[in-house]
């Protein structure tokens, strides 16, 4: 027993936290890396003159505008009918189930470029569009570039969500769904109030990372002849050879975008987990900053 | 087996129910009747069928064969001469307001509060007002003693408490007959007590009850009649005084040698 006492009970006894050289060392390395493609960078031919001339251009501006348009859009046409093709798969009714799998058979068996060339070309199948007793119209007037892309990456999108939706509501509990129908709930009710929110918390993740891959893929409604982003830099720097310099601009308008979305899924992301941990919640960026700054003061 | 109903009109009827999973016959022909104002136990073994039984009378498991009644109704069902035929899922889940259920593992909403567990039958189902569902909702929680946590998630609760508001839920909905899943087994030990409580001084205010449960002390306590169920059909149904105490089935007796 003196040996214990010995060995430093009754002392205060300090922690050392284990030395991490690792780290330290990648670091180092990162460093030197990034320092020499800036140097390559700065060495090569890229006018960064033209660099800031571009940011502020009009057409690339419009394009910028188009490419958020259209991701919107497709996103919204590809999460409507995710979600109902999702529910359609777990359907009970066969007819429903089938249809829904036949959907997702097609849009996600076939590349999302035929797809839209498909649409973009629909008069050749359908050279009237009819809505009966009401008005026809020709086909090529009503599908413009810009709805011939909305279709075919929305639709295209939501063969995808379904199968995240699908999974979504699988994730959650049967017995929810049990309690729901005792307290006499219908099943539609039962779907909107208790599952579907449930379900938000697998959800989401996949969807907030097929939003920001829709960014990214409009750049293909380009070869529709939809005036988006990229295109617009494409028609600028044939003319002017500046190509570096309107793909550095394009590149940063695409991470902005992006960077906007990041932040509206992680609050979104933090909405639907009310309840899912015995925890509350951790604080925000935000709050976590705001806290900083009230402590330090609280300090001095 | 039925025994008739020990005092009242019957509020449920079960005559001579059959149930199958694919090949497995999980009912065999069960007869039951429980008065208004009734407190039954089922008893037995696991897998004689008695939690399907409480599931095939609100509907959440359908019958094979056999017939349901909940006071004038049905359920799940409309009769035609011989013939059942299945209602629509609406009118089933119009059907099931008037009878709550209590589950095994409480399976209150993980994303609403201990409030808007209890409030959403009432205000979605009931389409009450938010206010007035919010009041009785307070004093149902007040009834289970949990009026403080109102503002807790399901998770942040105890598995006693869980249970306790799930009683407060399916008593939100007013019904006349409350069904309870082997209400305390997946509590641990210490916490069965406050849950045998709650559903003690319900039994007090005249409630309907038909209990699947292992607590044979509750059982003596507050059952009016007692069914033992093996095998997938009812053996034995009485005052627990005697079917607890001197039962006639051999099954019965063994049954009890085992638990008690």
């Amino acid at each position: 027993m003196t040996t214990v006492r010995e060995a430093g009970v009754g002392r205060e006894l300090t922690v050392v936290p284990r030395r991490h050289v690792g780290r330290w060392v990648a670091a180092v390395l990162l460093l030197l890396a990034l320092a020499w493609l800036a140097g390559a960078f700065a060495n090569a031919d890229i006018d960064w003159a033209t660099v800031r001339h571009y940011f502020g251009a009009g057409p690339l501006l419009r394009g910028l505008l188009i490419t958020i348009a259209l991701t919107l859009v497709a996103m919204l046409l590809g999460i409507v009918l995710g979600t109902a093709v999702g529910v359609m798969r777990l359907s009970r009714n066969p007819v429903t189930a089938a249809v829904a799998w036949g959907y997702v058979w097609i849009f996600r068996g076939t590349p999302v470029y035929l797809q839209l060339l498909v649409w973009f070309n629909l008069a050749l199948i359908f050279p009237y569009l009819t809505v009966p007793g009401v008005t026809t119209a020709r086909t090529v007037d009503l599908i413009t570039p810009f709805a011939a892309a909305s279709l075919g990456l929305g639709i295209n999108q939501g063969a995808y969500t379904s199968e995240v939706v699908r999974g979504g509501i699988q994730s959650v509990d049967e017995g929810q769904t049990e309690a729901a129908h005792a307290i006499g709930m219908t099943n539609w009710m039962t779907l909107r109030k208790v599952v579907l929110p449930q379900a938000m918390r697998v959800i989401l993740p996949p969807i907030g990372n097929e939003f920001i891959g829709m960014v990214k893929t409009t750049s293909l409604a380009s070869a529709i002849g939809v005036t988006e982003i990229l295109n617009e830099a494409q028609s600028i720097y044939i003319v002017n050879n500046r190509i570096m310099e309107l793909l550095i601009v394009c590149g940063v308008w695409y991470l902005a975008a992006v960077s906007v979305l990041s932040i509206a899924q992680f609050y979104l992301e933090r909405h639907f987990a009310r309840g899912s941990s015995s925890r509350a919640l951790p604080p925000t960026p935000l709050q976590r900053l705001r806290g900083a700054f009230a402590g330090s003061k609280a300090a001095r | 087996m039925s025994a008739p109903a020990s005092s009242g009109t019957a509020l449920v009827r079960i005559e001579s129910v059959h149930k199958y999973f694919g090949d497995l016959h999980v009912l065999n022909g069960v007869d039951l009747e429980v008065a208004e104002g009734e407190v039954v136990c089922l008893l037995g073994p696991s897998g004689s069928g008695k939690s399907t039984l409480l599931r095939c009378i609100n509907h959440i498991e359908a019958v094979s064969s056999g017939r349901i009644q909940v006071g004038d109704e049905v359920i799940g069902y409309r009769q035609r001469g011989d013939q059942l035929h299945e209602l629509p899922a609406r009118a089933i889940a119009a059907q099931r307001r008037d009878i709550g259920m209590v589950f095994q593992r409480f399976n209150l909403f993980q994303h609403r509060t201990v409030l808007q567990n209890v409030t959403d039958g009432p205000v979605l189902v009931r389409k009450h007002q938010r206010a007035a569902a919010a009041k009785s909702a307070i004093e149902l929680l007040e009834r289970v003693g949990l009026a403080e946590k109102h503002d807790a998630y399901p998770r942040q609760l105890s598995g006693g408490q869980q249970q306790r508001v799930a009683i407060a839920r399916a008593l939100a909905m007013e019904p006349r007959l409350m069904l309870f899943d082997e209400p305390t087994s997946a509590l641990d030990p210490e916490l069965v007590g406050e849950v045998l409580d709650v559903m003690k001084d319900l039994a007090r205010t005249g409630l309907t009850m038909i209990v699947v449960t292992h607590e044979i002390g509750f059982a003596k306590e507050v059952a009016d009649r007692v069914a033992f169920m093996d095998g997938g059909a009812i053996l034995e149904v009485g005052p627990p005084s005697q079917v607890l105490v001197n039962p006639r089935q051999p099954r019965t007796r063994a049954f009890l040698s085992r638990v008690l």
